[in-house]
């Protein structure tokens, strides 16, 4: 199917190898970020890879007075939409965050408000329409908080709740709501970290991602081994939890 | 240490840091003085150090994977320098466009074929990749960019191609592509029994065929030295269709403790592929891949050699009888020394000059072994070679090389001082150091 897709963080390395596929299909985008130049580079590799069309807009994740206009221009520059993917993110500095509240603040509004505010527009524009995907990443870190990241999973966390209950609200109206849990992802992200066995490529999860969207899912853990893994650790009882290392 | 950043032959081991470019508009992630030296790394396929920097950064390029533009009326395309050829040929195959060049592998970045000016079974049609190079970017460590090709900035272009990565990061490149009408070839494949039946059959061949060479049982002597099987091909005529797509891959997902390749495995895989095809000649229709990268079909097939790693020897000769004598003495040296090896190929170069400073190939014969490392004995047997090259005037392929010394390598590139002229101050690698003696 040729999608039109709304991409938000679209210079992230998950964004991009999941453009990749839709643009494989012959799909059209209106991607956003922040860095002109980058922008202007992941848009040239979609045209070549087959994208039906390509515009790009420059804003800032925390610029919330942009991001209905950002979803109107979408609208019209495609003539339509029907997919919003969001995948941008930043991975707080934990112990920064522990001292202060400004630099938590700040984490917690790129990683859950600002995803709450694009969700919002995008998803009454879908309602009236009656169709449409809103697809978020959001993180395995969500699942359970610990004490080594639970601002980033706090975040992803409300998130994850947000999008289960939009997608309880827009099912009637035959909206798909994805929530999509990666593992660990080797990017520009996470660059610092040493790299094991649990690690996945961002095309990797492009791929469980893009399968996901054309199977209509709903919440989907990429790899899909983190699904049994996460399903364990939501298990343990907190009387145990709270005395891991975690 | 990180398996990833090893070479192709995993010999030598190098100790190294590295890191990741995701964007071709970012300044290089060193500062202005910063010691020690880095050097571009693409998908790891060359054999031996030329991609390797011992306490030195790595500039992984792999994140450089995207496309600029591509023109499919006239066949041109220009991408980032990271993108691998398997990325270019899924883009462009079905849209009726070949890679103008392809090596035995589709495993390696467009960075890493133009640093390398790698060839393929079309090289006396098409001369090397970097004959289709029409334009690049080089970016240097003081921040300077600088757009090469034969009209601009030609010296650094020539430099460029052939380079071995030290010119600076290649950041992108546009090669003019050719026309094909889908992915199949009409392949002959003719047994023949000694090695001057490969050169008359060369010699008949490359008028005809755009793509030759041979495969040759290197553990055969005397009378049957050299024979092998001879391969010759063209792009089939549009309707031509395959019955089978491309087969599976598997992969060698272990190390070895030990090398499965050895001199009785070798032998007998030698005579049974030599036997394989009863009649003498043979001809089919065949996809691209099996065809040009049979050897992609085992994934991390170099684990096979164990842990001490292998060595590919890879030289050419001229086409002299004293370059013949040679490649016998090649061939004879190797068995006598205890070679093991599965896939020796044969392939006669063309006349095609490549704009490379230092490029490889040159009008002759070149031949390929695979080396188990055993250590001081294989280094030895190695030199020996050398000095059989270097007495007929032939080169070794630097690509491919782990030991040579300085003064064979000088002697096979008398261009290396005008290469080190144009090297980036910060950029080095242990092959460079090794060979030109630079800190």
């Amino acid at each position: 199917m040729k999608r039109k897709l709304f991409l938000f963080g679209a210079t992230s390395a998950i964004a991009e190898a999941t453009a990749r596929l839709f643009a494989a299909d012959g799909g059209s985008f209106f991607l956003v970020a922040r860095d002109p130049d980058k922008l202007n580079a992941a848009a040239e590799d979609l045209r070549v890879r087959g994208a039906a069309r390509v515009v790009t807009a420059a804003a800032d994740a925390l610029d919330f007075d942009r991001h209905q206009q950002l979803v109107d221009e979408a609208f019209a520059a495609l003539d339509g939409l029907d997919t919003v993917l969001i995948a941008h993110g930043s991975l707080p500095d934990q112990k920064r965050c522990e001292q202060s509240f400004a630099p938590l603040r700040h984490e917690f509004e790129i990683n859950a408000m600002a995803v709450f505010s694009l969700l919002t527009h995008a998803a009454n524009r879908f309602a009236d329409q009656g169709f449409g995907t809103l697809c978020v990443i959001s993180s395995v870190a969500g699942d359970r908080g610990r004490q080594s990241n639970y601002v980033y999973g706090a975040a992803k966390g409300a998130v994850s709740i947000f999008l289960q209950g939009m997608r309880n609200r827009l099912h009637s109206k035959g909206i798909q709501v994805l929530t999509v849990k990666p593992g660990f992802v080797a990017t520009p992200m996470t660059a610092a970290f040493s790299k094991g066995r649990l690690w996945a490529s961002p095309d990797q999860v492009a791929r469980g991602i893009h399968k996901a969207v054309t199977y209509r899912k709903d919440i989907v853990y990429l790899p899909w081994f983190w699904s049994p893994v996460m399903r364990v650790i939501r298990l343990l009882p907190e009387s145990l939890f709270k005395r891991l290392r975690l | 240490m990180n398996r990833r950043y090893q070479s192709w032959g995993r010999y030598p081991q190098s100790d190294q840091s590295a890191t990741v470019l995701h964007w071709r508009t970012l300044p290089l992630p060193i500062a202005a003085d910063s010691r020690p030296t880095v050097l571009p790394f693409g998908n790891g396929r060359s054999y031996g150090d030329v991609c390797l920097n011992s306490e030195g950064l790595l500039l992984d390029t792999r994140g450089l994977d995207r496309f600029i533009s591509f023109d499919p009326e006239a066949g041109i395309l220009r991408c980032e320098s990271g993108v691998l050829l398997s990325e270019i040929l899924a883009l462009t195959v079905p849209r009726g466009w070949f890679p103008p060049v392809v090596p035995g592998t589709r495993f390696v970045t467009i960075g890493g074929a133009i640093a390398n000016d790698i060839h393929g079974k079309n090289h006396h049609t098409a001369g090397t990749f970097g004959c289709h190079v029409r334009c690049l970017e080089l970016l240097r460590s003081d921040g300077t960019r600088l757009r090469c090709s034969p009209s601009e900035n030609p010296d650094w272009f020539r430099a460029t191609i052939g380079g071995l990565g030290l010119t600076g990061l290649i950041l992108w490149a546009e090669i003019g592509l050719k026309r094909i009408a889908g992915p199949v070839l009409e392949v002959e494949t003719i047994r023949y029994e000694k090695l001057d039946d490969f050169f008359d059959l060369s010699m008949e061949s490359d008028q005809k065929y755009e793509y030759t060479v041979a495969w040759v049982d290197s553990m055969a002597r005397g009378k049957q030295l050299g024979r092998g099987h001879f391969i010759r091909a063209n792009h089939a005529a549009p309707g031509a269709r395959l019955l089978n797509a491309p087969r599976y891959r598997a992969r060698i997902a272990v190390d070895l403790p030990f090398s499965l390749v050895n001199r009785t495995s070798a032998r007998m895989f030698n005579s049974l592929y030599y036997r394989k095809q009863a009649r003498p000649r043979s001809t089919g229709l065949a996809h691209y891949e099996p065809f040009f990268f049979p050897l992609d079909q085992l994934l991390d097939w170099n684990r096979l050699y164990g842990p001490r790693g292998f060595h590919q020897y890879q030289c050419v000769l001229p086409l002299s009888s004293d370059g013949r004598e040679a490649l016998r003495d090649i061939f004879n040296r190797g068995v006598d020394g205890g070679m093991a090896c599965f896939l020796s190929v044969l392939k006669v170069f063309g006349k095609h000059q490549s704009p490379g400073l230092l490029s490889f190939p040159r009008a002759g014969v070149t031949v390929t072994l695979d080396f188990c490392h055993h250590g001081e004995r294989t280094l030895q047997l190695l030199d020996d070679f050398d000095r059989v090259v270097l007495c007929v005037g032939g080169a070794v392929y630097p690509a491919k090389d782990a030991r040579m010394s300085g003064s064979s390598f000088r002697q096979y590139f008398p261009h290396y001082q005008e290469l080190e002229r144009f090297r980036d101050p910060q950029f080095s690698s242990c092959f460079w150091r090794r060979t030109t003696g630079t800190k």
